[in-house]
């Protein structure tokens, strides 16, 4: 499993995309926002988590068609298949490695890019937070998806339609807490939530996204 | 180690190719599959690996037993021969590859990246791959494609010595390895019959 994890890790420092493409996105998502809704603080500040929330989500999606994608083009993802590896820790790695690429890079940068959209002082923490518990989920998530369209020519707009319906949950509850964090409220109910959405997704998924694959790969 | 299996009924895009195919694999045996294109050579060797659900009909394997190897040769591009290498060995559970890139004469590409190697350099490095995997059973999907005369007496060599170690080899080939203990089955004798109108319906659902 960790060879797995290094070799994932490896190919997406080396073949770019993975790191760059994601980041790259989320900060031309942010720097465009002012230009549409104009340059007023108090107006951005009321609208960042949101931004960011969805910046990040859309970031995410970006990079999914590439997990199984590119494995099952090349053959690997048979031979996988058939290694000593269960097809559930293959797919979790695979999450983890996707995760490790794009989720974390964008909860780390973040905080850089709320300054931009002027979130006021009291969100940061609550915001960060919220993107670290909420970004496995849309990994995983999107795991899922992507096994789901593997294989299919051109299947990334279909992953998108696919995915981001699933997202909905975790983008209410990782905005919401972002939201209150930033008006100085309460954001327990929330945390609870989106924390609930990422353990249940993590634990179950997985289990799916194997047997989804297992029948793309007949 | 013996792969047994019987009366196996293989499919393919939801239709019957091959059907009450019986025949053991046993330690130290190559069987090569011969028949013409679209007979189900892959199909079948894809439902012996377990990448597939038989129609009917039984595979009895060793649990871990098989490596299978097909068309693609699952490498990455930006990796290098020996980290291509090092990854399957890793995933499952060996430790050298020196052995394995001798025996396909890679050494001098071991720091070579895999998407700067020729089609027949790439076939090797694929080929290599079974070795590291330390499993005894073999399923190779038209192995020798791309290699050129020595290559694919170095493949054969590989072969012998896997047979001669109580290993086993179940291929779909073409040409002739030149190895004296393989078996050839010809599968176009278990052609399946068309497909009745029930099955046809069936594609279509």
């Amino acid at each position: 499993m960790i060879a797995l994890l290094t070799r994932d890790l490896r190919l997406a420092v080396r073949a770019g995309g993975g790191f760059g493409l994601g980041l790259a996105f989320f900060l031309i998502v942010v720097v465009l926002v002012p230009f549409g809704v104009g340059p007023e603080t108090a107006l951005l500040g009321t609208i960042a988590p949101g931004i960011l929330w969805l910046g990040a989500l859309l970031a995410c999606l970006l990079s999914l068609d590439r997990i199984f994608a590119l494995d099952w083009e090349d053959g690997s993802l048979d031979l996988l298949a058939t290694a000593p590896l269960p097809m559930e820790a293959v797919v979790s790695v695979k999450a983890l490695a996707h995760w490790l690429t794009t989720g974390l890079p964008l909860v780390l940068a973040t905080p850089l890019f709320a300054l931009l959209l002027s979130l006021p002082g009291a969100g940061y923490g609550p915001l960060v937070l919220s993107l670290l518990l909420g970004t496995p989920a849309l990994s995983v998530i999107g795991t899922f998806g992507a096994a789901l369209t593997v294989g299919i020519k051109r299947g990334g707009l279909l992953l998108s339609l696919l995915v981001l319906p699933l997202y909905v949950p975790t983008l209410i509850f990782g905005a919401e807490m972002a939201r209150r964090g930033a008006e100085g409220l309460d954001t327990t109910t929330p945390l609870l939530m989106l924390a609930g959405i990422s353990c249940g997704t993590i634990a179950l998924l997985p289990f799916a996204s194997a047997a989804v694959l297992r029948v793309n790969l007949r | 180690m013996t792969v047994h299996v019987s009366d196996l009924t293989v499919t393919r895009g939801g239709v019957a190719v091959l059907e009450g195919l019986s025949f053991a694999l046993r330690p130290g045996e190559a069987v090569v599959l011969r028949g013409p294109n679209g007979i189900g050579k892959t199909t079948l060797l894809r439902t012996v690996a377990g990448l597939q659900p038989a129609r009917a009909g039984r595979v009895e394997a060793p649990p871990e037993s098989m490596v299978y190897a097909g068309h693609a040769d699952g490498l990455k591009a930006t990796l290098t021969v020996s980290e291509n290498l090092t990854f399957w060995a890793r995933v499952f559970g060996q430790g050298a590859i020196g052995p394995a890139l001798d025996a396909f004469e890679l050494c001098p590409l071991a720091d070579r990246q895999a998407g700067a190697l020729s089609a027949g350099q790439k076939r090797r490095l694929g080929l290599a791959r079974l070795l590291v995997t330390g499993r005894p059973v073999w399923l190779l999907d038209e192995p020798t494609v791309s290699l050129d005369v020595d290559a694919v007496a170095l493949f054969a060599d590989a072969v012998r010595a896997h047979l001669a170690g109580g290993g086993s080899a179940l291929m779909a080939t073409h040409i002739d390895l030149g190895l004296a203990e393989a078996r050839v089955l010809d599968v176009a004798a278990f052609r399946a019959a068309a497909p009745d109108a029930e099955d046809f319906d069936e594609v279509f659902l």
